[in-house]
């Protein structure tokens, strides 16, 4: 028996109009296919690499490692207040410009300039370069010529997106579309308590952002932290969401509150009942300015008082989750390899006030991590069998229905690049 | 010498080595831990955060002291400690194999 009404025409997919039929994974397991994703969507999309408050100064810099794109960022505040993304590289000889001991480990700091440490080019803030270490050895050098390589940059709602193409002309804004749109105003410069996790997964990234765009498998693999009685319970209800929701490349869907807290006390933990906290977060929302029914339009687009918490899947790999205790969970995939990835988890809340406070917020971001790992263990189960291609084609339900969007769409770009490229006469891959 | 934590919480003295900064580092503490060590440690803890709600809320998180901030790890940990104790019955999380998930940015505190 159905929990919550599903659209007119029966289910939430034949709605969507995104066809209903079995799905091929070979999109996951295919190194060919990888390459094209690379080019296609890695170096062409609006990437999320951080948050403006990761560069509270002027002269704040980041680096982000773009795989996927072969490529490193240096993300900075110039000493205009702008943020500027530069490509990781100098234009000597090609030295990683900025990094710490480990030319593969991200890294941050404050700094006036950027000194490459092979043969001291300088770079400002503004990429220009600056200083080159006996410039009379050179030919005739214009050091105007030789500045940083720019990428281009733009904040939405602080979060800061490079996209690597510079023949894009989309602007972030009009990338993100409607569901950004009906998202800003939501106080995120507010959650300035961070937790942030990291993990190298043995699947490929898409595989991941399936795991965590459906909670179908949420009574299922995570029902260990139940009594016996209590999961048996819960498996019978099984899982359903209020909504879900398309647009472009992107997806949502909007779930129900269940555990923050649950009716049955039963299904509460003993840590979680003392600390009035749990995976959906502390129970009592702090104050952000905002009172339930004033969020936002996209957020609870149904605007169903059992409410719990959205998930939004930006294409390509990021994911914002806004839950109704007034915190935040951004999740990121960075493809490695065909079948590898780096997920990043990062917990947003208002700062805590005082020791309990800061306990419940331990508790969430605690929460998230251990059933993480059960997710991130499966995904590599799944990664290897389905290389077996034992099995070809994989029924997905009706709340499957943002995975099947998103393997759609990964595809729709790759064959939308490779024809563009045909046109062009260039190869589509490099 | 002042004592490890602030009054009221003798009891946790024998335990003073939960005590620690960052939640990577206590949970790296967990999985050294056999479950009995995990129970002890519980069954001690656990009570005195029930019971420690008001105290807890009146730490203001500004000026924290050396012995709250002791305090708070070592209920930090207990957080880390109750899953294995109250869900899983062994120190890892269950199916979770070899992988892991690091903490890379943690609050000061
Ligand atoms: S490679 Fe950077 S100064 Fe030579
Ligand atoms: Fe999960």
């Amino acid at each position: 028996m159905p929990h919550f009404k599903k659209p007119a025409e029966g289910s939430w997919t034949e709605h969507l109009k995104i066809g209903t039929e079995p799905v091929s994974y070979e999109d996951s397991i295919s190194p060919e296919q990888y390459e094209r994703e690379r080019e296609a969507i890695f170096k062409r999309t609006w990437l999320n690499v951080g948050r403006v408050e990761q560069l509270p100064r002027k002269g704040s810099y980041f680096t982000k490692e773009l795989d996927a794109a072969r490529t490193s960022v240096v993300v900075v505040r110039g000493t205009d207040g702008e943020v500027r993304a530069f490509h990781n590289v100098c234009r000597h000889r090609g030295n990683k410009l900025v990094w710490n001991d480990f030319p593969r480990e991200e890294t941050s700091g404050v700094c006036r300039q950027f000194t490459c440490k092979y043969h001291a080019w300088r770079y400002d803030l503004d990429g220009k370069l600056a200083f080159v270490q006996q410039e009379g050895e050179f030919f005739d050098l214009d050091k105007s010529a030789y500045g940083l390589k720019q990428v281009q940059t733009e904040v939405w709602e602080g979060f800061v997106f490079v996209n690597l193409d510079p023949e894009n002309t989309t602007p972030l804004r009009a990338y993100l579309g409607e569901f950004a749109k009906g998202i800003e105003g939501y106080p995120f410069h507010k959650l300035t308590q961070v937790h942030k996790y990291r993990a190298e997964i043995g699947s490929n990234w898409k595989l991941f952002i399936d795991a965590f765009a459906e909670f179908y498998h949420a009574p299922i693999l995570h029902s260990g932290q139940y009594m016996a009685d209590e999961a048996r319970k819960i498996q019978k209800y099984g899982y359903e969401a209020l909504h879900y929701d398309i647009d472009g490349p992107h997806s949502m869907v909007s779930s129900w509150g269940g555990i923050a807290p649950p009716h049955d006390r039963k299904m509460v933990k003993p840590i979680e009942a003392a600390l009035h906290s749990g995976l959906f977060g502390p129970w009592d929302a702090p104050d952000i300015g905002l009172a339930l029914e004033d969020l936002p339009p996209a957020i609870n687009p149904s605007r169903d008082k059992r409410w719990g918490m959205d998930s939004f899947v930006f294409f390509p790999n990021f994911m914002l989750l806004i839950w109704r205790p007034n915190w935040v969970l951004t999740y990121h995939y960075w493809p490695t390899s065909y079948n590898t990835h780096i997920f990043e988890g990062t917990c947003y809340f208002v700062p805590p006030e005082n020791a309990f406070q800061r306990l419940q917020q331990e508790l969430a971001a605690v929460s998230f991590k251990e059933y993480g790992l059960q997710d991130g263990n499966t995904l590599e189960a799944t990664q290897t069998m389905l290389e077996s291609r034992a099995v070809r084609d994989f029924p997905l339900n009706d709340q499957e229905v943002l995975l099947r969007h998103l393997h759609r769409t990964a595809r729709a770009y790759v064959d939308d690049h490779q024809r563009r490229s045909a046109e062009a006469g260039t190869p589509a891959t490099s | 010498m002042a004592s490890v934590f602030p009054d009221g919480f003798e009891a946790l003295e024998p335990f003073a080595d939960w005590a620690v900064r960052g939640e990577k580092a206590r949970y790296a503490k967990r999985l050294a831990s056999t479950m009995d060590e995990l129970d002890a440690f519980y069954n001690v803890a656990f009570p005195l955060l029930e019971s420690s709600k008001d105290y807890l809320e009146q730490v203001s998180m500004e000026d924290i002291s050396e012995q709250d901030k002791r305090l708070l790890w070592l209920f930090c940990a207990l957080v880390t400690v109750a899953f294995p104790v109250e869900a899983w019955r062994q120190p890892r999380v269950p199916d979770s194999g070899p992988s892991t998930i690091d903490a890379i940015l943690e609050p000061a505190v």
